[in-house]
């Protein structure tokens, strides 16, 4: 038996997951709750937000995020592999920058988008 | 130059106040922002949890900004950025100076203030110790690293558990720094309790609640921390101290509406959000001046902040249009036992045709409570129940008009344990 809090939403609550028996799962107020239980235990699961290089424009940093969760496991990896990209101006929010990670079918992509700076 | 309404701030309030006016036909509207850019605080926000009231869907802050900024590029809406508000009269009146156009005075029939808030500082919650470099607000930090890309400091101690620290505990960690504690002087977070577990938990770091940090050292940079654990008086207890090398120390212990301006231009001011008084439509005690998102309250989410800016957009329209709604009868509102503030504080009935939507705080955590309205009378107007109710997490709650209507004098929300009396 496992506690852990789910984070689905806002209310957290308190969840025991019974690794012995199917990972069931109690204390949940809602389903949504019984899939992160689940989840949780046997492949835990994040979304990746961070920064890439960005070139070209006015500030130096473009926001990116996985388009899926990444398995949690991943996430230290996944933040190496994005110290290597480097983006030219324009970018648009949505533009795929690195896809399939890890052959996991998820995207890294920009989350917002930058004109060419005037120079 | 003459607008029929300027908005002042163009972050998330701002972007909705202005769009709601636009839809409602009014076609002069000017947006002011000091920043380059639009989207306010969401252009640093970079990680995802906004939007799942608004959009149905989880969005980073900057994916948020994006949407509101692309429907106002569809309007013809004007937006002066680069461009800061110093003064706002009483007779609407919007001084302006920018680099492009110099000192300007603009003129508005209707101003909607959404300036948003800015973070409480060391100064402003008193830290002994010496004044090495490498103390931050958590959102300086979040600013330089995601926007400009500079890396704060290797070691970090965390003071506030405000959903900001956190957020910031696990993107310095993910870049590569060690953050070694947070430290929340009360008895519980100040953050959601998601957050706790995916920027706490997810990489181990500890969270010492009832603590405080009571010394900073360093001669030039920040060398160590003292932290010891507080009584229930917040005092610290002598013989907890415990010493943690670090670098870097980040302030994460709240945040303060940015009223100035407000004052300045003497709007009646709320002692208890630090923002101005508001009605139901989000309109201030003067006629015709709006105020809308955190400059009104600390909210904690955005989808909240763009329905209380549109409602306030709308309200701007309908002003400009000739509609003034007649200021009686007035339901007054108090926050009672356990609840800190509300927000609209005052009702006008001629105003309230839908019934009204409430916002506040409660004061303490509280598990399997109920939120009870009750008027002058002491006759119970409405209850809510709740299974959990915590300070970090803003409270919302809908009055209908039939209600309303049932209420004699002033209406006092609050928190009410145990039992299911009446
Ligand atoms: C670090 C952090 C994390 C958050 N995380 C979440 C989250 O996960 N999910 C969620 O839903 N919400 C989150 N929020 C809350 C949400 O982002 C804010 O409540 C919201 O951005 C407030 O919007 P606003 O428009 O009132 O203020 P702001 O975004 O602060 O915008 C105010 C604007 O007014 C401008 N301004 C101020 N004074 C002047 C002047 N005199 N002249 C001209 N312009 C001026 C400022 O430059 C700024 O652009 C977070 C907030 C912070 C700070
Ligand atoms: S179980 Fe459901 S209600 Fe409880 S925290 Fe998870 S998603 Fe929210």
């Amino acid at each position: 038996m496992t506690q852990i809090i789910c984070i689905t939403c806002p209310k957290g609550c308190h969840l025991q997951v019974d690794e012995e028996n199917d990972f069931r799962v109690t204390g949940n107020n809602c389903p949504r709750g019984e899939t992160y239980g689940k989840n949780e235990l046997q492949n835990p699961v994040r979304t990746l937000t961070s920064t890439v290089r960005l070139t070209g424009a006015r500030t130096p940093r473009l926001p990116v995020k996985s388009s899926a969760p990444l398995p949690k496991g991943r996430i230290f990896d996944a933040m190496r592999l994005l110290d290597e990209v480097s983006v030219a101006a324009p970018v648009r929010c949505g533009q795929i920058l690195l896809p399939d990670v890890f052959g996991t079918g998820v995207d890294i992509v920009a989350t917002k988008s930058f004109d060419a700076a005037q120079s | 130059m003459k607008y029929d309404v300027i908005v002042i701030g163009g972050g998330p309030a701002g972007l909705a106040a202005a769009h709601a006016a636009w839809q409602d036909g009014c076609k002069s509207i000017c947006i002011v922002e000091r920043d380059k850019e639009l989207g306010g605080i969401l252009n640093q926000c970079i990680h995802n949890g906004f939007g799942l009231h608004f959009f149905k869907e989880e969005l980073t802050g900057p994916e948020y900004a994006g949407r509101f900024i692309d429907m106002l590029g569809e309007t013809g809406v004007s937006v002066r950025t680069d461009a800061m508000v110093l003064e706002v009269t009483p007779d609407k009146q919007v001084h302006v100076v920018s680099t492009a156009q110099g000192y300007e005075i603009l003129e508005a029939r209707s101003i909607i203030l959404a300036m948003g808030c800015r973070e409480r500082t060391r100064g402003a919650i008193g830290i002994p110790g010496s004044r090495p470099a490498g103390v931050f607000t958590a959102g300086a930090a979040q600013r330089y690293l995601n926007i400009e890309g500079y890396m704060v400091g290797k070691r970090v101690v965390i003071l506030g558990s405000g959903d900001i620290g956190l957020i910031m505990a696990r993107r310095m960690t993910l870049e590569g720094a060690k953050v070694l504690a947070c430290v929340e002087v009360m008895p519980y977070s100040g953050g959601l309790t998601r957050n706790i577990v995916q920027c706490l938990h997810d990489f181990d770091i500890p969270l010492y609640l009832s603590h405080t940090i009571t010394d900073i050292q360093g001669r030039d940079r920040v060398e160590r921390v003292i932290v010891a654990e507080v009584g229930p008086d917040r005092r610290p207890i002598t013989g907890t101290e415990m010493t943690f090398d670090c670098d870097t120390v980040l302030l994460s212990v709240g945040l303060i509406p940015e009223n100035e301006l407000s004052r300045a231009a003497g709007l009646e001011m709320d002692p208890r959000t630090n923002g101005p008084v508001v009605y139901e439509n989000m309109e201030t005690s003067i006629p015709g001046v709006f105020a809308c998102g955190n400059v009104v309250h600390v909210h904690d989410l955005v989808d909240f902040v763009t329905a209380e800016s549109q409602r306030a957009g709308h309200a701007a329209a309908a002003y400009c249009a000739g509609h003034t709604p007649a200021a009686a009868p007035l339901l007054p509102l108090k926050g009672g036992n356990g609840v800190g503030y509300t927000v609209p504080q005052h009702i006008r009935m001629d105003n309230a045709k839908d019934g009204v939507s409430l916002f506040f705080r409660v004061r303490a955590v509280y598990r399997d409570a109920r939120i009870v309205v009750r008027d002058d009378s002491g006759a119970q107007i409405a209850a809510y129940p709740r299974e959990h109710l915590a300070p970090g997490e803003m409270e919302s709650i809908k009055l209908p008009r039939v209600l309303l209507e049932k209420a004699s004098g002033a209406l006092t929300v609050q928190i009410e344990e145990g039992g299911d009396q009446k």
